[in-house]
């Protein structure tokens, strides 16, 4: 046998990877280059410059559609947080009991249908209500983006909670801790990291939607991405390149600081 | 008198009362905004489609008929729905192709990752997790930014004088694939790393042990232990692939249709609410018969061995 004989090395893998991870950052780092482009078309190069990141940010229309989708990312992380939380609660550390299996189907239901579904089935539900109730505000994107955000912060909740045992908790209960105080005291401080980790996966699964909001929104309810999609549609300019970067720079931020949340130990 | 025997029934019956409480919020709105919608979805595709939009309240099979027949409008006679069906197969196909990719380029790329050492391994996870979460539309619109007319790929082959005339990806078949496969890479190669990571090296070398060539060890040691995770990361690309959205929109330019975009049309300009509801539920069968496998197979593959 050979003297270097890896058992875990497999001829050609290696390559593989590290083509897969240069594709996977190659067009990437072109798009954020390209941000940087003084000329006007983004098939040359005119210099280095950051006047689209100044044209974008004097947009009214994209500061609109930014503000509009930290608002829904926000409410909806929010509301589905707690939700999932709760669910979490009421779906772990426990004997099998009637309807832990529908809960779990439920709450992960979101996951299983591809979003255009979804999607037309909101645009059918929702004209309805708009015609019923004449309310044609935020609400329904925040319903919308609420349900699929649940199944992902439910997640990172889940999985702290059943590495949790139930030892503290009972002894809190032993030394006759209410069930509110127990919770406050003792569950919540262990849990939040998961919370945390599941709030800010929330926020990013909502600010990154497009699907779904397209076609929930009403005239004039752009979030970023529906309005990029428009923008990309009617011929690209590199004012997307700027906006696209600083979105990235957002999401990169947020998905650094849930990889160390989730990771911590204690 | 209760005995104690009564207490804990009662005990556990308000645990379980308790816990529905609990969980009924997210329950509820789920069922608000996806799961209600999508049962009127099924309503609505057996109605008949509204003069704008819309429908008639009025029941009618039409719509389940045109998903894959035409009817003639002269003699009413039925006829196989050429425009649909290559379109359900263009889906089907461009989703297979997709799940293949990926997986050809995932599965070494999960390997390579698992056998790093424990520091280095969060690494190259850290790096699959960035795009993993970077928003799709701008994943695909850096994949139009190379393979366009004036793009990257283009330029250099040009420049290198390989070729005399920009080659026409954009708004192909083959741009949406690319596009696809780019995106959902990501979602392949983390659940094989995941199962990857589990792997007993100790089997692998128990196999070198009895003279297993490295071909033999991948294909009767690895390939059978990471099973669950290959099929898990298969599911994970197919399902998003075959509804697919953004990427057929963006890179396909409206002449390369997918499911995604016929359903959208009946919505739209098409005006047959019945009819994009009837491709709805059709696309949802289709999922449900995908996960279905899954859930077989990855039953039957989760026996463990040694």
């Amino acid at each position: 046998m050979a003297k270097n004989f890896s058992i875990k090395h497999q001829p050609g893998f290696t390559a593989i990877a590290a083509t897969c991870f240069v594709v996977l950052y190659l067009p990437i780092f072109v798009l954020v280059i390209y941000a940087f482009n003084a000329a006007s078309s983004t098939s040359e190069w005119g210099g280095f410059s950051f006047k689209w990141f100044q044209s974008a940010w004097q947009n009214t229309q994209v500061i609109d559609a930014t503000l509009r989708s930290f608002q829904i990312g926000a409410f909806a992380a929010v509301f589905s947080t707690i939700f999932a939380t709760m669910a979490a609660l009421a779906t772990t550390r426990t004997a099998s009991y009637p309807g832990l299996t529908f809960k779990y189907a439920a709450i992960n239901q979101p996951l299983m249908v591809p979003e255009i579904v979804t999607g037309v089935a909101l645009l059918i539900f929702f004209s309805r209500i708009k015609i019923l109730t004449g309310y044609s505000g935020l609400g329904y994107l925040i319903a919308a983006h609420t349900a699929f955000c649940i199944p992902f912060a439910y997640l990172p909740i889940r999985a702290r909670l059943e590495n949790m045992d139930l030892t503290l908790e009972r002894a809190a209960a032993d030394l006759y801790a209410t069930p509110w105080r127990t919770f406050r005291r003792i569950t919540l401080p262990l849990l939040w990291p998961g919370i945390l980790a599941g709030l800010m996966l929330a926020f990013v699964i909502s600010l990154d939607d497009v699907v779904i909001t397209e076609f929930v929104k009403s005239g004039g309810q752009d979030t970023l991405p529906t309005y990029m999609l428009g923008q990309i549609r009617r011929g690209i300019t590199p004012e997307i390149n700027a906006i696209s970067t600083a979105f990235l720079l957002l999401s990169v931020a947020i998905v650094t600081l849930f990889f160390f949340v989730s990771r911590k130990r204690d | 008198m209760a005995t104690a025997e009564e207490v804990a029934k009662a005990a556990e019956r308000r645990d379980i009362r308790d816990r529905w409480l609990l969980s009924a919020p997210a329950l509820l709105i789920i069922f608000l905004a996806a799961t209600g919608p999508l049962l009127i979805v099924l309503v609505y595709s057996f109605l008949t489609p509204g003069s704008y939009g819309d429908v008639k309240w009025q029941f009618s099979p039409e719509a389940w008929v045109a998903v894959f027949l035409e009817r003639d409008i002269f003699d009413d006679t039925l006829s196989i729905a050429a425009a649909h069906v290559n379109i359900f197969l263009r889906s089907i196909k461009l989703s297979v192709i997709t799940t293949i990719a990926t997986l050809a380029l995932g599965f070494p790329t999960a390997y390579f990752m698992a056998t790093r050492s424990e520091k280095t391994r969060d690494l190259w996870l850290f790096l699959i997790t960035i795009p993993f979460w970077t928003n799709l539309l701008i994943r695909t619109f850096a994949v139009l930014q190379i393979i366009r007319n004036e793009g990257i790929i283009n330029t250099i082959l040009l420049k290198l004088g390989i070729i005399s005339a920009p080659i026409q990806i954009l708004y192909t078949d083959t741009a949406i694939l690319i596009g696809m496969a780019y995106v959902y890479l990501p979602l392949m190669v983390l659940p094989i790393y995941a199962s990857m990571e589990k792997l007993d090296f100790r089997l692998v070398e128990a196999g070198y042990d009895l003279y297993a060539t490295r071909f033999q060890v991948l294909r009767r040691i690895i390939f059978p232990l990471v099973k669950p995770g290959v099929i898990a990361g298969s599911i994970l690309v197919f399902i998003p692939a075959l509804g697919a959205y953004v990427t057929p929109s963006v890179l396909g330019g409206g002449k390369n249709m997918m499911l995604s975009n016929l359903i959208e049309l009946q919505f739209g300009q098409g005006r047959n609410w019945p009819l994009g509801s009837a491709l709805s539920i059709a696309v949802m069968i289709i999922v449900m018969g995908a996960l279905l496998f899954y859930v077989r197979n990855a039953g039957k593959s989760g026996v463990r061995h040694g």
